[in-house]
């Protein structure tokens, strides 16, 4: 049996328009994704000294992230609650990264 | 007694407890990924030289499996905003377009890593092949998991549909956050261990 009707989620934003809406977005992110990782893999042919080639190649994969997580994943319209855990996980995962390029900072030197 | 607040979202967060529990878990995820990540530049900064990924691995497959995740999380959220448009069939064609995708993902990491042990090249052998398996057998796990999820939402969570329509919608977008997550992290471990 096939029920066919729109489904009343509490939340708003959430009506037979606003899907529509948001359905042409992911397909318009989804193309965009797809450029991206072109762009990735045609950078990477470029041969750019290191430290160059990974700024641009997480500058790049920060974009393609920021999309997903802000359209897929509907973070752009989330409640403020999911912000705080987010930000407070942004936060501990920045440290996290940062220690052990501090406690390598007089070695041989970052990647090369 | 029944779950509560899996369709009313409670008065002081504005949300369903299943997407704040998902998205507390994907904050998890993200501290353990983050560690092996944090893991990957103590060891490359501390070695006197690393292999540039393209020289080892296989590019190609790799940007592949990059647009077969990225094509399975669109399917992945039109699955749900079908449901929010009360179109159950379409639902299960774009779920199962997301299953298959995963599985695709699967037999080409399949593919890669039986070539890596045919030519003898084990988590063993090196420090960047140690990260390399670590870091993407942990995700395929999670790619794997996933599935897993999926196909029960697919097929006997299906049931939930009938009785209680949006509960089963929100379920399903909590489980695309997860698959969404995975996608994620996909996006920065491709360019990291073959690109770089």
């Amino acid at each position: 049996m096939t029920t066919e009707h729109a489904v009343h989620v509490d939340a708003p934003g959430h009506d037979a328009a606003d899907i529509d809406r948001h359905v042409k977005v992911y397909v318009v992110v989804f193309v965009a994704l797809m450029a991206l990782t072109l762009i990735t893999v045609a950078v990477s042919y470029l041969h750019l000294p290191t430290r160059t080639a990974i700024a641009l190649a997480l500058v790049i994969a920060g974009i393609k992230g920021s999309l997903v997580a802000c359209y897929f994943m509907h973070l752009i319209s989330e409640k403020k609650l999911i912000y705080v855990v987010l930000g407070i996980t942004i936060f501990k995962f920045v440290v996290l990264l940062a220690l052990p390029i501090f406690t390598h900072s007089d070695s041989y030197g970052l990647f090369e | 007694m029944e779950i509560p607040y899996t369709v009313a979202v409670r008065r002081d967060t504005g949300l369903t407890n299943g997407k704040i529990g998902i998205w507390l878990f994907l904050a998890s995820e993200v501290m353990l990924f983050g560690a092996l990540f944090a893991s990957y530049i103590l060891i490359r900064s501390g070695a006197p030289s690393w292999p540039r990924g393209d020289t080892i691995l296989n590019v190609p497959m790799a940007t592949f499996n990059t647009i077969v995740l990225i094509t399975s999380s669109i399917t992945m959220v039109m699955a749900w905003a079908s449901l929010m448009r009360g179109r159950l069939q379409t639902f299960r064609t774009y779920m199962g377009g997301t299953i298959l995708l995963g599985g695709v993902f699967l037999v080409v990491k399949y593919f890669e890593y039986s070539h890596k042990f045919h030519e003898g090249l084990l988590p063993s052998s090196n420090n960047f092949l140690a990260i390399y398996f670590t870091l993407t057998g942990l995700h395929m796990l999670h790619v794997l998991g996933g599935m897993a999820v999926n196909a029960y939402l697919l097929s006997f969570g299906a049931k939930l549909w009938k009785t209680n329509p949006a509960w089963f919608t929100n379920r399903v977008e909590n489980s695309g956050l997860f698959w969404h997550f995975v996608d994620l992290v996909w996006i920065f471990l491709f360019p990291t261990l073959y690109l770089l």
